[in-house]
């Protein structure tokens, strides 16, 4: 049997060929990621080229509605760019940055794991109670924050330049700890295991073989943890957009895109808020149902 | 004199996603009243699980697919679970295996020993309370007024036991089944509890069905035994004859494996290969691919329990004896 | 216990410290700190005496020791936008945001943890399930996504409920409050329910998977194999069990009510602390800035404190003194 097929015939393979659940946010996902990173291939129309946009035709409704125009399936905001590729484009900031800052944390946050789990005493309990006390703290504050002290640091001119490394720092930041606990976990069982007690005796001291038998146990929760953080990340970053201190307005993210089309609200333009808003939701949607997914299946039921 | 515990023919399956596993095939025994019946095997082979499947509390997927479980005059094997939860307690007690898990600990010992006694019988809380001291006095708890308000992580391991042992005798059940009541107690007090369950139950006149893989505790304290393989019974028989004289292949194998201080020394037996998986049970007999006697009858055909001398073995080897 | 309570307001002090050395490094190395102090507009002359006399030419532990004394009593000088006392802007707007979070929370929890112990005892049925889809929603919806679409619907579109500002306000002494007009519970409503549905939605999941957990144990097992009443097991052994945990992580939740508090002010126009201090992330004002923080820090740090002893109140296992015991 092949790779392929061993791994179909898998639990995990054989859970979500029978989870609806499983397969629709799966292709959900595939849709979202698809349009987001083939935007420039894609998208109808290039929301950044000024060259292509039309005064003229600022706030169309979209396609379905009265003044709607098949060029613009889902509208345009007041300066004449099209929604959908706004959308295509805004997606892929958003994903760019949720999966940035997620790899960003889990790698700090195995690192500091494996730290402080092999080297124990006061190392980890230095690690352990930071990581203590900034779990006590919700993610936005601390994002918040760093936002906001690096905006203040920065001369004006800086401030588009360092936008997107802050943002996915500050986010990355918030989410270490989870991890860290994690890998700490396993490593601190790992080292109490015989073969590690047996390496001191004769005099070696094991941290490489230590580490290659605590990363597969921890690959599933981390893969869990990694999905729910994405989804927060996610969000965390399109708050802080919408608040005016996330990504630049240059390359806006859903958002920014949200917080434009908030202003429209009232004057009757709903499209220019939901549709970015339909478009985050469902995003977000897709990888929490993924998470729940995944959670339930590497979840050591049935023996 | 209809018997306390009647088991006909009991089988559980369980559905799983690669198919219907068969956890218990075909099993029958009964237990008299005041009878100590064990019930001894690997884990794995279904003692538990005629435990669980007696009192009721089988976890889906799991569920009876045929014979019937007749308490006393009455079958319980089908009734709903509101029926059950009456017989429950009342005229089944449980033990289980570790103490300290087996109560809230969130609760004084009393209160959950008070709450057991209100439900099934018709005394007042204040009678139900002295009921309780009593019952933590019979079960050796010294101070027993005072420690009746201690939460559970306030005993030590084997007093738990007995608290839980109090609790199972609480609304005085005709039949208790205990299942590894000892295992995860200090071998020092397994006797004790032990000696315990054996003079309370006798003073009550309660069966008991207990449940173990330590064939030690067997000897000590049931009257009759069942040898559980596979999900099947093996042999059946008083304690003596078949400890001494068991006609089974698996379980010569087994007493066989059993170290013993005193005669002479000799090599331990061991059995080659392992009890199947309950998805992998070859046809026929279950034993046949590690039995030493194994005849092509054996992989045909499944051997009920028939009659081999003073036992009862499912073993073609006795075919018909008499 | 006593010693455990003194370790713990030790911790706390430790942790103030830290953030107040974070919020006075802010105003040491970001920005000008005798601007700061007194506005942008003094002469060079000025400037200079000040720096001496402000002791701005001092070591830093001098200076630092000087901001904490003038932190505690509230003092974190003029804002840099507004050029009012900091203290007096956030003491104003308090009462708003803690109004706002407090009927966010009791929201939460009121409906939270009975949906939660429902579908946690009733695994199947319609009802069960369209609540845990809306619970998942609620996970996936954005604080501020909640508040723009209950405006399109209640205020656009329905126009029942207002969008904007706090209505009418009464004061009582220094405190203005908002519940005692009909106009302020009507401005109260969708501002509340915004910041209430995402912690909703958490303590759902919470007290779900709590409860299952819970009803897997050994202790439940017993119960039902002694023959106790559905209820008694269910509401008596299972809930109790279930809370205890709850009850901490919840409080720990609420301080999330707070920070989120930000993000519905802005959306609502609400005029509260954390509407301040985004204006003031924006602006760059420093003494806003730190002084929220600290503000937080301080409502974190005792959050945290009265959750340990709530714990330590709720299970007798820790009352004896053995430890922290995480199981059930």
């Amino acid at each position: 049997m092949n790779p392929l097929q061993q791994f179909w015939d898998s639990d995990i393979a054989w859970s979500w060929r029978h989870s609806s659940l499983a397969i629709v946010s799966s292709v959900l996902f595939l849709i979202m990621l698809v349009g987001a990173f083939g935007a420039p291939w894609l998208a109808p129309h290039n929301p950044f080229d000024l060259a292509t946009i039309q005064l003229l035709d600022a706030l169309k409704p979209p396609v379905w509605e009265v003044n709607g125009d098949a060029t613009y399936p889902l509208g345009t905001d007041s300066q004449g760019r099209d929604l959908l590729s706004g959308i295509m484009y805004g997606t892929r900031v958003s994903l760019l940055i949720g999966l940035a800052s997620v790899t960003l944390s889990i790698v700090v946050g195995v690192v500091l794991g494996l730290l402080s789990g092999y080297m124990g005493g006061r190392i980890d309990a230095l690690i352990m109670r930071v990581a203590d006390v900034q779990l006590s703290f919700p993610a936005i504050l601390i994002a918040l924050l760093i936002d906001g002290v690096a905006r203040a640091l920065a001369p004006k001119d800086m401030h588009e330049v360092i936008a997107f490394p802050v943002l996915v720092g500050a986010i990355a930041l918030a989410g270490w700890p989870q991890y860290a606990r994690t890998v700490r976990g396993s490593t601190l069982v790992e080292k109490n295991r015989e073969y590690v007690q047996a390496a001191r005796v004769i005099g070696i001291s094991s941290p490489v073989i230590m580490f290659r038998h605590v990363l597969p146990n921890v690959l599933g929760p981390i893969l869990v943890l990694a999905t729910v953080h994405l989804a927060t990340a996610i969000i965390t970053e399109a708050t802080l957009s919408f608040l005016g201190v996330g990504v630049p307005p240059t390359s806006p993210s859903l958002g920014t895109l949200i917080r434009i089309g908030n202003d429209f609200l009232f004057s009757g333009e709903w499209w220019i808020t939901i549709f970015p808003g339909l478009a985050l939701v469902l995003l977000v949607l897709s990888v929490n149902l993924l998470g729940d997914w995944l959670r339930d299946a590497l979840n050591p039921r049935l023996n | 004199m209809k018997p306390v515990l009647e088991i006909k023919g009991l089988s559980v399956e369980f559905a799983t996603r690669r198919g219907v596993l068969k956890a218990l095939d075909d099993v029958s025994f009964s237990i008299g009243a005041g009878e100590i019946l064990g019930v001894v095997g690997e884990s794995g082979a279904g003692k538990s699980m005629t435990g669980a499947a007696i009192i009721g509390l089988l976890e889906p997927p799991g569920r009876i697919s045929a014979g019937e479980i007749w308490l006393g005059e009455r079958r319980i094997d089908h009734l709903s679970n509101a029926e059950m939860r009456k017989i429950r307690g009342r005229e089944i007690g449980a033990i289980f295996q570790d103490p300290l898990t087996s109560l809230n600990p969130l609760y004084t010992v009393g209160k959950q020993i008070t709450e057991t006694i209100t439900t099934h019988l018709p005394l007042s809380y204040s009678q139900a309370q002295q009921r309780a001291v009593e019952l933590l006095e019979a079960t050796g708890i010294p101070a027993a007024r005072d420690r009746i308000d201690h939460y559970p992580h306030q005993f030590s391991g084997g007093m738990r036991q007995r608290v839980v042992i109090a609790l199972a005798l609480a609304a005085e059940p005709k039949l208790i089944v205990a299942d590894e009541p000892t295992t995860a107690l200090d071998v020092s007090i397994q006797a004790q509890i032990i000696e315990l369950l054996k003079r309370l139950c006798r003073e009550q006149g309660a069966a008991v069905m207990l449940i173990t893989h330590d064939m030690g505790v067997i000897a000590e304290t049931a009257d009759r035994v069942v040898v559980m393989y596979a999900g099947r019974v093996a042999e059946i028989g008083t304690v003596n004859d078949v400890i001494h004289q068991p006609k089974h292949p698996y379980t010569v194998g087994l007493m066989g494996s059993i170290p013993s201080i005193t005669g002479h020394k000799r090599r331990l037996v061991q059995i080659d290969g392992s009890m199947p998986r309950l998805n992998a049970i070859p046809p026929g007999c279950a034993f046949n691919p590690r039995c030493s006697k194994v005849m092509q009858d054996c992989r045909d055909h499944r051997p009920d329990l028939m009659g081999a001398g003073v036992s009862q073995a499912a073993c073609w080897l006795y075919k018909g004896l008499q | 216990m006593f010693a455990f309570i003194i370790r713990r307001l030790l911790q706390a002090a430790g942790v103030m410290l830290v953030v107040g050395l974070i919020a006075f490094s802010l105003f040491q190395y970001v920005g000008d700190p005798v601007s700061i102090m007194l506005g942008q507009d003094i002469t060079d002359e000025d400037r200079l005496r000040l720096t001496r006399d402000l002791g701005l030419d001092q070591p830093f532990v001098i200076q630092f020791y000087h901001f904490i004394v003038n932190a505690v009593q509230g003092d974190f000088g003029i804002s840099l936008r507004q050029g009012q006392k900091v203290s007096t802007m956030l003491l104003d707007r308090m009462p708003a945001t803690l109004e706002l979070s407090l009927a966010a929370a009791v929201i939460a929890l009121v409906v939270g943890i009975p949906l939660g112990v429902f579908t946690a005892l009733r695994r199947e049925g319609w009802a069960a399930n369209a609540v845990l889809a809306f619970s998942l929603l609620g996970v996936s919806l954005p604080t501020f996504l909640i508040g723009i679409l209950l405006i399109l619907v209640f205020s656009v579109h329905l126009g029942w409920l207002p969008s904007f500002g706090r209505g009418e306000v009464v004061k009582i002494g220094w405190w203005s409050t908002g519940l005692l007009t009909v106009s302020g519970w009507k401005h109260l409503v969708l501002p509340a329910i915004t910041l209430s549905l995402f912690q909703l939605t958490l303590v759902l999941r919470l007290v779900r998977s709590e409860m299952l957990e819970v009803l897997r144990a050994d202790y439940i097992k017993f119960a039902r194999a002694r023959g106790l009443t559905k209820r008694a097991i269910h509401f008596g052994h299972a809930l109790k069990n279930t809370l205890v945990p709850v009850i901490t992580i919840t409080g720990l939740q609420l301080g999330g009510i707070i920070a989120f508090a930000i993000v519905t002010e802005t959306v609502f126009q609400w005029p509260g602390m954390g509407l301040l201090f985004i204006q003031a992330v924006q602006f760059v004002d420093i003494p806003v800035m730190a002084a929220y923080l600290c503000l937080i820090a301080l409502i974190f740090v005792m959050i945290n404190l009265v959750v340990d002893l709530l714990y330590f109140a709720i299970d007798p296992r820790l009352r004896a003194g053995i430890g922290k015991v995480g199981g059930h």
